[in-house]
């Protein structure tokens, strides 16, 4: 099963690349408090379909990616990403069965934590910025995480009916 | 397909999973005290930094093609205007090129009686602007002139109409900067009117500086230019910061209430320029010397 995964992980490598590209897209500054963290939820979907592939430790590169890509502080990301990728490899068998409204709520919980992470270790390294501004990200993000689990459930069909 | 739900279904667990998200956890806790406290990683930030280099290619690509094809089918009557706009622009900078030699030579004869160093000639370069920060309280943005070109960590940069902010971090080809409307970014600036020196911070809001440290009584009013002093060391004297907007005295408090305009459109510019102020190039020159 290992070689099998490690033969298709390319697709998955692409949809991570193409959700960090959509972090850096410039966008008017309105817009950019409501960018939904696509890294985040492309992360949750593939840790929650294929936790022994896709684990805390890629999460962690991942996140370090993202910390230069947004000049953030080294290391804020990563964490952050790591723990919510834990949580949801802890959760993932639940996750699989629950129904849409309840996986939206989850991850809506999962994008709150995540946003909490962020902005606690803001908060501990002095970077000023109000509270209000974390919320926008993490209802966009559940607004969208339907479309994304379509989009990424279409490749991981296609993926598997490769094999 | 059967065989491999039922072996990811199994109940035993991802072998190790808590002591690894510990350790990870661990060591990016070690990466920002280290990142933090003292700038120790930025050759790791450099390595990485190369590495999503391609990405923000890719994320730029389309913006560069909407420019080209904009450029390549604006129509002739268009051009024209612009032609004839850009020559009246032309006609009016000669003009005050002209007035500003016969300044520059007046100033360095003065300077020469001075006996100071002449700092009025800085070499300038153009730098596209490649990325915004996703964070909409950072004003940070990331520009394609990097280490390789010879930018260095607090240079200074400027647009047509005003300072725009200074570099942070240098990469190779890539540096980030912050800008003047940073929350945490503060520059000496001094009244171009009467010299008064103080000090202009960013308020998160592109539109809008703020004077915190102007006495009740000082003399200033809307309207004034705030130039850059030159005193910080990181930006050269003399480039236009904002112009003061409103003066709002309040007699209990120490300070007045003063918040000033940046002179350049700071959420509008794709093109930026670098400034190498002439002291900074004598630092550079004398560099290779001591090595």
């Amino acid at each position: 099963m290992s070689s099998a995964g490690g033969l298709h992980r390319l697709p998955v490598i692409l949809s991570i690349v193409f959700a960090l590209m959509l972090m850096v897209v410039p966008m008017p500054d309105w817009a950019a408090a409501f960018r939904p963290d696509w890294v985040a939820l492309t992360l949750i979907y593939w840790a929650m379909i294929l936790p022994r592939t896709w684990s805390v430790g890629s999460a962690w590169i991942i996140g370090m990616v993202l910390d230069v890509a947004q000049g953030t502080i080294l290391g804020q990301h990563a964490l952050a990403l790591c723990f919510i990728v834990f949580i949801t490899i802890r959760f993932h068998l639940l996750m699989r069965v629950f129904p849409m409204q309840q996986l939206a709520a989850t991850v809506f919980a999962i994008l709150a934590l995540y946003q909490f992470l962020l902005f606690w270790i803001n908060g501990v390294a002095g970077v000023d910025v109000p509270a209000v501004g974390y919320w926008g990200p993490v209802i966009t993000g559940t607004l969208v995480w339907p479309f994304v689990l379509i989009v990424l459930r279409g490749i991981r069909v296609r993926v598997q009916l490769g094999q | 397909m059967v065989n491999s739900r039922a072996s990811s279904s199994n109940p035993a667990r991802i072998p190790a999973l808590g002591i690894r998200v510990l350790l990870l956890m661990a060591a990016s806790i070690l990466l920002m005290v280290l990142d933090h406290r003292q700038n120790h990683l930025d050759a790791l930030r450099k390595a990485i930094g190369a590495a999503v280099y391609p990405i923000q290619i890719v994320v730029d690509a389309p913006f560069r093609l909407w420019e080209w094809l904009r450029e390549g089918t604006s129509d002739r009557g268009e051009l024209r205007l612009e032609v004839s706009r850009l020559q009246a622009e032309r006609l009016l900078t000669n003009a005050r090129l002209q007035r500003l030699s016969a300044l520059e030579a007046e100033n360095a004869r003065l300077r020469e009686l001075l006996e100071a160093r002449s700092q009025v000639r800085d070499e300038i370069r153009v730098a596209e602007i490649m990325a915004v920060d996703a964070n909409p309280y950072r004003h940070n943005i990331v520009i394609d002139i990097g280490e390789r070109e010879g930018a260095y960590d607090g240079q200074a940069i400027v647009d047509a109409s005003g300072v725009v902010g200074q570099i942070i971090k240098t990469g190779l080809t890539t540096s980030q900067a912050m800008l003047i409307s940073d929350p945490s970014h503060s520059l000496p600036v001094e009244v171009n009117r009467n010299g008064l020196r103080t000090i202009a911070s960013g308020t998160g809001e592109f539109g809008r500086l703020d004077l915190p440290f102007i006495t009740n009584n000082a003399d200033i009013r809307p309207g004034d230019l705030l130039v850059t002093s030159g005193l910080g060391g990181a930006f050269p004297a003399g480039y236009p910061v904002a112009v003061v907007d409103t003066v709002n005295r309040i007699p209990q408090e120490p300070f007045a209430d003063v918040t000033a305009v940046p002179a350049a459109s700071l959420d509008q510019v794709r093109e930026v320029m670098l400034i190498w102020s002439s002291t900074a190039n004598l630092q550079d020159k004398e560099e290779p010397a001591d090595e």
